[in-house]
């Protein structure tokens, strides 16, 4: 992506160094947590499977581009970030050829077919995901079963079985300790992962904030008042990975402050309203893809009016 | 017969139903997950197809312009009974897999657009190689899809078992795979004639005669068109 030609609303504020190069190396940095923390709970497989998930993106993208005759975009690193994120997304033991083909939709069919970084209109990784989850339901959704260095809880995950909740349980959920996918389960490192980008300035709180906050609300609204799941909801399932790194993708989220706040709400009710009626345990995935292709309205709905500007 | 050529040609490529014209997706979809029922679908559908064509550019200065629908409907749906009965007789698995598709032909979109776009202004012989066009146009989209997802999707091919199945990817035989094959192969026809520079410009219904227009008398963009 050509650095010079960023589509933004007013004030237009250009960071020194802030090319997507680095904003994409931030990325990669407040991952880094989470996959440590994956590493102690699932074992050394998990490494393996984000080695290999991210290389065969990068792999891919360069293919393409050569096939294609177009310039070498590899050095962005995105791919290695979608390659990441993807192999986040699934759990310890997920064979390694499934993966592969997670990586080829994300890349090839959702990024490079779109024409590349910045064109996408998806996030690549959320439909690595949900291909994989409909392609192969039993592995994907096979938690816990890895050879792993502290107990973890071979029940059903944490948000299928939703029971008292007490503190020691509390602190199974916030370190991670139970089944899932690789990068969702331990909710300290991914909050460790958000506030360095926060910092580094390379995302706004915004989405996060308003996007878990909403879905704390409205699980109690909508659970009959039922605190301890409110509660258990944001800090199981995919929720923070999902809120800190997928809805805040910048190809993929609203420009304006206004539009941010209607999005991250909307992925909130949604991923709530699966959660809990539809068929299905997770609802992070499709609640940010919906979201995703609701983008382009909600930032021509929420244009700013121009200091001065007449009513339109 | 250079122009004939052009018109079965056009079928198949630059006005291909499924790809460029984007008629017919409901059943491209559903069916294209089989390739012997995308076959025998593609056969009916061109069979139909050739029929009504004949029929109505034969018909096409005895049908009265207000009544014209329903009858290609009735032309069309005598030729779907035809189709429906012969298959149900003579290949009973595939009118099994073909389900409510088969009757469905009779409102299919290719069927009667080409029937308002083209049978009921051209001579009977454009309309025959219009339809076998259209057809075979069709089939192939249908069949190249029905590959891909019945080979990677299922792990077979022509019913027979190539790959494990623990090895297939099942979204490909689901409907998002439907969509995702779709999109890929009519991204390569606009590809492939992009390459051979002819201009991605679909030609619709309308070619702005409203003279020569059935519907002129009820179109609302007659005066805009119409300069």
């Amino acid at each position: 992506m050509n650095s010079d030609m960023i589509v933004s609303v007013s004030p237009h504020y250009h960071k020194a160094g802030a090319t997507t190069q680095r904003v994409m190396l931030d990325v990669i940095i407040a991952l880094i947590p989470a996959l440590i923390a994956s590493c102690l709970i699932f074992g050394v497989r998990s490494l393996l499977l984000v080695a290999v998930s991210a290389a065969n993106c990068v792999l891919l993208e360069w293919v393409w581009n050569k096939l294609m005759k177009k310039p070498d975009t590899v050095s962005d690193l995105s791919a290695v970030v979608t390659g990441m994120l993807l192999a986040f997304n699934v759990p310890a033991t997920m064979p390694i050829w499934q993966l592969i083909v997670g990586d080829f939709i994300a890349i090839i069919i959702v990024k490079m077919l779109f024409g590349g970084l910045g064109c996408n209109f998806v996030n690549p990784a959320l439909v690595g995901r949900v291909a994989m989850m409909l392609s192969f339901t039993s592995n994907m959704t096979n938690y816990g079963t890895a050879a792993a260095k502290v107990d973890v809880l071979s029940s059903a995950t944490p948000l299928a079985a939703m029971g008292n909740l007490n503190f020691s349980h509390f602190m199974t959920l916030f370190l991670g300790r139970h089944g899932g996918v690789l990068g969702e389960t331990c909710a300290l490192a991914l909050l460790i992962g958000g506030v360095y980008l926060c910092v580094r300035q390379v995302i706004k709180p915004t989405i996060p904030c308003i996007y878990i906050g909403s879905v704390l609300v409205f699980t109690f609204l909508f659970s009959g008042f039922n605190g301890t799941q409110a509660v258990l909801s944001v800090f199981s399932g995919g929720l923070m990975l999902g809120a800190i790194f997928m809805a805040t993708d910048y190809v993929t989220s609203p420009l304006t402050f206004k539009g941010q706040l209607i999005y991250a709400l909307g992925c909130g009710f949604l991923t709530t309203m699966i959660r809990l009626f539809a068929n299905s345990a997770e609802g992070v995935s499709f609640a940010i893809l919906l979201m995703n292709l609701l983008v382009p309205y909600i930032n021509n709905g929420t244009k700013t009016k121009p200091l001065g500007g007449v009513n339109a | 017969m250079k122009r004939k050529m052009q018109i079965l040609l056009n079928g198949i490529f630059k006005e291909n139903p499924v790809l460029i014209l984007v008629l017919g997706c409901c059943s491209a979809l559903a069916i294209s997950v089989t390739v012997l029922g995308s076959l025998g679908m593609g056969a009916a559908l061109t069979f139909v197809l050739v029929g009504s064509n004949i029929v109505i550019s034969a018909l096409r200065k005895v049908i009265p312009d207000k009544v014209r629908i329903p009858c290609y409907i009735i032309v069309v749906a005598t030729f779907v009974t035809l189709v429906q009965m012969v298959v149900e007789a003579y290949v009973p698995t595939l009118h099994k897999s073909l389900g409510i598709f088969l009757p469905l032909i009779v409102v299919n979109c290719i069927v009667l657009g080409r029937a308002e776009m083209f049978a009921n202004k051209n001579t009977i012989g454009d309309a025959l190689f219009d339809g076998i066009g259209m057809g075979i146009g069709y089939t192939m989209v249908l069949t190249a899809m029905a590959i891909v997802r019945e080979l990677f999707g299922a792990g077979s091919l022509f019913g027979k078992q190539i790959i494990p199945e623990e090895y297939t990817v099942r979204i490909l035989a689901q409907t998002p795979g439907g969509f995702f094959m779709f999109g890929l192969v009519m991204a390569i026809l606009v590809w492939g004639l992009a390459k051979h520079g002819k201009k991605f410009e679909p030609k619709m219904g309308c070619d702005g005669d409203c003279g020569g227009c059935g519907s002129a008398d009820n179109c609302s963009e007659k005066e805009a068109k119409n300069v």
